[in-house]
């Protein structure tokens, strides 16, 4: 049996792939490893009558785009309203409202103006950046007429915002987020904020040059059509999945779950088909990966039919995931500042820093910050789960995950227990998850969210490799569609999109 | 009253470079120095009997040919030395070698590890490809992107071609390398500890970042653009010390007609209707100058010399958040007989270059963690010389000078300032560490001069003691050196200019920032600049 297309991995972005190539008239198989699909985005029954998504917890880059392709809300998604970002420090909290604090809560009136300052200018900046991050990267040294005209555009449109935001774009724009906060703002909870949202996920610390790009890109996302939006999905992750799935299957995508890929076929320096564990083989005339570029070519395709300099660039690709989950199931609801949303422990940038720090030597942090969201939605009456992200925490640990778990879990509690005593007490089930848990249970390459590092050197035209920057592979009819490509991670779907629309346009030979 | 043509503030060797270049160019220049001696932080001192010691800066290479020639400094008594070799100790009683001779070097790499020999010649291949797309960069004023001008506009189309000359896997690369950490950029290469170790040294000297910082890989190639005799990337000593290199530039400066006037600190700089008109000097002397060009730190002359109702706020703002971090100390070290270490075979030539104890990029980083929290650091780095080795002239036969060189060193203690016993603890950290790899090193100590960002700044006046008058990141390179908008070594006000390493392209003993500031003034003034020969182009 013959396909058009088969697409590997139904997380956001395969399915996001096989629904476009769907919609085109092509016939498309997709194949999950897992027994369900959503990769990481999904939601599990982690402990008895205890529903939790445990991997992303927020929906806060879901490209517009991407909802009206898949006509998602037709298909059953269901965001609901904005969640507030609370703030957690031993001095009291501040509650940021809307898109990223358009009104905050607990801080003194002249600091609330410093901020609106700061978070004017970072989201205008934001906004610059978004069109870039939409679009297809173009690779070096094939610019068409249309990503010249682009760039000249994006230029004159910064230009013309005058001078300043002229200047500080090009100073901002690689510098660490702890600069620009310390010049902004002196409360140390905000600051300890912008440092945390712009450091979650990377192998930076707020000192680290570079660091406020994490942040711009936080920021160029949003939902519901505000800026630094967020939202805890109704019904988890699993729902927003869920919707994606209906979609792809109203498209006439064939998912087929349970289905590992051993192999891509490649014959005749061409991709051809998989071959799956089982030793099946499926033949297709395009193959999509949406997992990451390594697995994808020096696993799935191996080294014999790459460039010996690609292999080398691959081999090294920092893919290594550096933030852990924890899931607790409580058998109470706990107090938290009277409020619900996403909330973030964290009492100053310097805090931030300081739990950086032991990362770097494959050490974890003695006094984490993590961010976390707390769901009353999928658990029995009066209970609750709190689905905790705890950056900082590397795939390599020196003393071993083993140990790890019990240390860091520990170590979370303990902030948790200042902030809701007794929380601890009513904890009926708690799981550690460190990336290579993630990686082995959800199949998340590396354990790492965004397959690839999303630092300076691995994004637009440099992502993940400049030679695989738009989407194709140099194995012809090989097209990659994950986190790792352009624009990168977050569960936005883009790189899906623009991947199975480069295939369509016939960029893929 | 006389009124000069050029009043510079402060006779460092960018200072005293653009006074040489303008008085060539038939102006006449006054250089004010508030010490008793020129120099700046390229000083030899002599602060115990029978000894000279490069106090500040220590090893030179940066320093640009052209203006070595332009100013004719051989004739007046500059000689660099080029050095072959150094090693950095590794614990095991082990070290690794440097020489200049990359066959050598490759085959010493081979030792520890012949996959990191091979690599090595990758590396060293597109260390130098780096190196010759940022060179030319050095001599030319940075353009301002935000600007129309023709000369802007000019200047962007030839970083575009030269950029657009390379192949597109080039562009690539040559954009990752900006970016990148050097611990980054090295994994790429090798895999030995102490080869990374030895390498990301270069990364992050005098600046206030650890090796595994983005950013740091350009901090690298800022210490490789270098060169001596035109062996790039080779570094040297100055014959007599540093101060060689600014007594050449003083004594140039004087026989082509100019004046120096030390012990003569600038309190403030006059301004009248938006124009400097001269400055005012610490007894309370007027001296008028048409242009006042300022060799100080940018923070130093604007938020200090200058009064601040005189400039823009957003300039004054701009200026407030320039960084400018104290990161290294010195520790400078007489000694009655030469230090041995029992890990170099006799006769090893390594002894007479820079040595080491920092065997892993693990320890760097660490060091770092130190400084960030306050403290200096604990296991600090250190670059470490014997100049005497090669320079006789400085001591007498048998005895040595050591300079030891030392990061991280914070500006403040815990955000305290500095006290004696601070000093002397920090400088006994450094003792210590070189007493472990060199048995009876105390005893042959017979003065020593330890140094924080404290004396820099007292002393040099280089605020937070920060050698490079401002950190090498992104935010302050280039265009954006010292901040947006004014790159090109002018100021909001009228005849007021800066020349120090403040501005593109930064810190080093280099005189890039001196000459290219010369360069503007005459622009200014529509005098030509014949006395300028022309930068060269390729490495």
């Amino acid at each position: 049996m013959s396909f058009d297309a088969i697409v590997i991995g139904a997380g956001h972005n395969g399915l996001t792939a096989a629904t476009v190539l769907a919609q085109s008239g092509r016939k498309v198989l997709l194949l999950e490893a897992s027994v369900e699909v959503g990769g990481g985005a999904r939601t599990i029954e982690f402990h008895l009558g205890f529903k939790v998504s445990p991997v992303a917890h927020v929906v806060n880059r879901l490209h517009p785009k991407v909802i009206s392709t898949l006509k998602l809300e037709k298909h059953g998604l269901e965001l609901g309203a904005l969640a507030p970002t609370v703030v957690l420090s031993s001095t009291g909290p501040v509650v940021l409202h809307g898109g990223w604090g358009d009104r905050l809560d607990g801080v003194a009136s002249e600091e609330d103006r410093k901020w609106g300052e700061m978070r004017k200018v970072l989201l205008g900046q934001a906004a610059f950046l978004t069109p870039f991050l939409a679009r297809k990267a173009s690779q070096f040294g094939q610019f068409s007429w249309r990503d010249k005209a682009f760039l000249a555009g994006r230029a004159v449109t910064l230009r013309l915002k005058g001078r300043e935001k002229f200047e500080d774009l090009l100073r901002m724009l690689l510098i660490c987020v702890a600069d620009v906060a310390e010049e902004y703002l002196s409360d140390d909870r905000l600051q300890a904020l912008a440092a945390f949202d712009a450091v979650l996920g990377q192998r930076l610390g707020p000192r680290s040059p570079t660091s406020l790009l994490g942040l711009l890109y936080k920021l160029s996302g949003g939902v519901n059509g505000v800026p630094g939006g967020q939202v805890v999905p109704i019904g988890g992750m699993g729902a927003v999945a869920a919707s994606f799935a209906a979609s792809a299957r109203a498209a006439g995508v064939e998912l087929r779950c349970g289905a590992n890929v051993a192999r891509i076929l490649v014959e005749d320096h061409r991709a051809v088909g998989v071959i799956l564990a089982d030793g099946s083989e499926v033949r297709a005339r395009q193959v999509v990966s949406a997992t990451s570029p390594q697995a994808t070519l020096l696993g799935m395709v191996g080294p014999a039919h790459l460039d010996a300099g690609l292999v080398r660039s691959l081999s090294i690709l920092p893919g290594k995931g550096n933030v852990a989950k924890l899931l607790l199931a409580l058998d109470g609801v706990p107090d938290l500042a009277g409020m619900a949303g996403r909330f973030v422990v964290a009492d100053s940038l310097n805090e931030v820093e300081r739990a950086f720090n032991p990362s770097k030597y494959g050490e974890v942090p003695d006094r984490p910050v993590f961010e976390f969201v707390m769901d009353k939605s999928g658990t029995p009456d009066g209970a609750a789960v709190i689905s905790a992200c705890i950056p900082f925490a590397p795939y390599d640990l020196k003393q071993g995950w083993d140990k790890g778990r019990k240390a860091l879990t520990k170590a979370v509690m303990a902030r948790l227990e200042k902030h809701s005593p007794g929380i601890g007490k009513s904890v009926v089930h708690a799981e550690l998850l460190a990336p290579p848990d993630l990686e082995s249970k959800y199949g998340i390459p590396g354990g790492h969210w965004h397959h690839v590092d999303m630092s300076a050197d691995r994004m637009l035209m440099l992502r993940p490799l400049h030679e695989l920057a738009g989407y194709q592979s140099t194995i012809p009819g090989l097209t990659l569609c994950g986190a790792g490509s352009h624009p990168g991670g977050g569960i936005s779907g883009i790189s899906g999109l623009n991947a199975a629309q480069s295939v369509i346009a016939g960029d893929a030979v | 009253m006389k009124t000069w043509d050029a009043i510079i503030i402060g006779g460092g060797h960018n200072g005293l470079v653009t006074a040489c270049y303008l008085q060539r160019s038939g102006l006449d220049v006054l250089v004010l120095e508030k010490n008793d001696w020129v120099g700046g932080a390229a000083v030899s001192r002599s602060l115990t009997p029978g000894f000279t010691y490069s106090n500040c800066s220590y090893v030179c290479s940066l320093f640009r040919p052209e203006i070595m020639r332009d100013l004719e400094l051989p004739k007046h008594g500059l000689q660099i030395i080029g050095y072959d070799g150094g090693c950095t100790f590794t614990r095991d009683g082990d070290y690794l070698a440097n020489y200049c001779d990359h066959d050598r070097h490759r085959r010493e790499f081979a030792r520890f590890s012949p996959r990191d020999a091979e690599a090595y010649d990758r590396y060293a291949r597109d260390a130098s490809r780096h190196t010759r797309f940022i060179q030319p960069l050095l001599m030319r004023t940075a353009p301002d992107p935000a600007s129309f001008r023709p000369r802007d506009i000019s200047e962007l189309l030839y970083l575009g071609r030269k950029f657009g000359e390379m192949s597109g896997k080039q562009m690539a690369e040559t954009l990752r390398f900006w970016t990148m950490s050097v611990s980054d950029y090295l994994d790429q290469y090798f895999e030995t500890d102490v080869i990374k170790a030895y390498l990301a040294q270069s990364g992050i000297i005098g600046t206030a970042l650890g090796p595994m910082s983005p950013g740091t890989a350009y901090v690298l190639l800022h210490h490789y653009m270098g060169e001596v005799d035109g062996s790039t990337g080779s570094w040297g000593y100055a014959r007599g010390g540093m101060g060689a290199i600014t007594q050449a530039l003083a004594k140039s400066f004087e026989a082509s007609g100019g004046t120096v006037r030390t012990g003569a600190g600038v309190e403030q700089v006059l301004v009248r209707n938006g124009r400097s008109e001269g400055v005012l000097l610490e007894g309370g002397e007027e001296v008028r100058g048409r242009k006042v060009v300022s060799n100080a730190d940018v923070k130093r002359t604007f938020l200090k010399l200058v009064d601040e109702k005189d400039l823009p706020e957003k300039f004054v703002n701009r200026v407030k958040n320039f960084k400018i971090r104290g990161s290294s100390g010195k520790v400078n070290i007489a000694l009655d007989s030469l230090p041995v270490f029992p890990a170099l075979p006799d006769g090893s030539p390594c002894i007479r270059g820079d040595l080491h104890f920092t065997d892993t990029v693990e320890r760097l980083e660490r060091g770092y963690d130190d400084w960030k929290a306050g403290m200096w650091s604990k296991d600090p780095f250190l670059d470490m010389m014997i100049p005497t080795m090669m320079d006789p002239s400085m001591t007498s036969p048998g005895k040595h000078f050591m300079s030891v060189f030392v990061q991280y060193c914070p500006p403040k203690v815990q955000g305290r300032d500095w006290t004696d016993a601070d000093r002397d603890a920090f400088g006994e950290t450094v003792i210590s560490q070189i007493a472990e790899y060199s048995p009876g090193f105390r005893d042959r100590i017979v003065h020593k001069e330890v140094r924080t960002p404290r004396e820099l700044e007292a002393e040099v006046g280089l605020t937070e003691g920060n050698i490079f008058q401002g950190e090498l990141t992104f935010d302050q390179l280039l265009f954006n050196r010292p901040v947006p908008g004014y790159a090109q070594y002018r100021s909001p006000i009228q005849n007021l200019y800066i020349c120090g390493s403040s501005t593109h392209p930064g810190g080093g003993v280099m005189g890039a920032p001196g000459r290219n500031a010369a360069k503007e003034i005459l622009r200014d003034l529509k005098r030509g600049t014949l006395s300028f020969s022309e930068a060269h182009d390729v490495i």
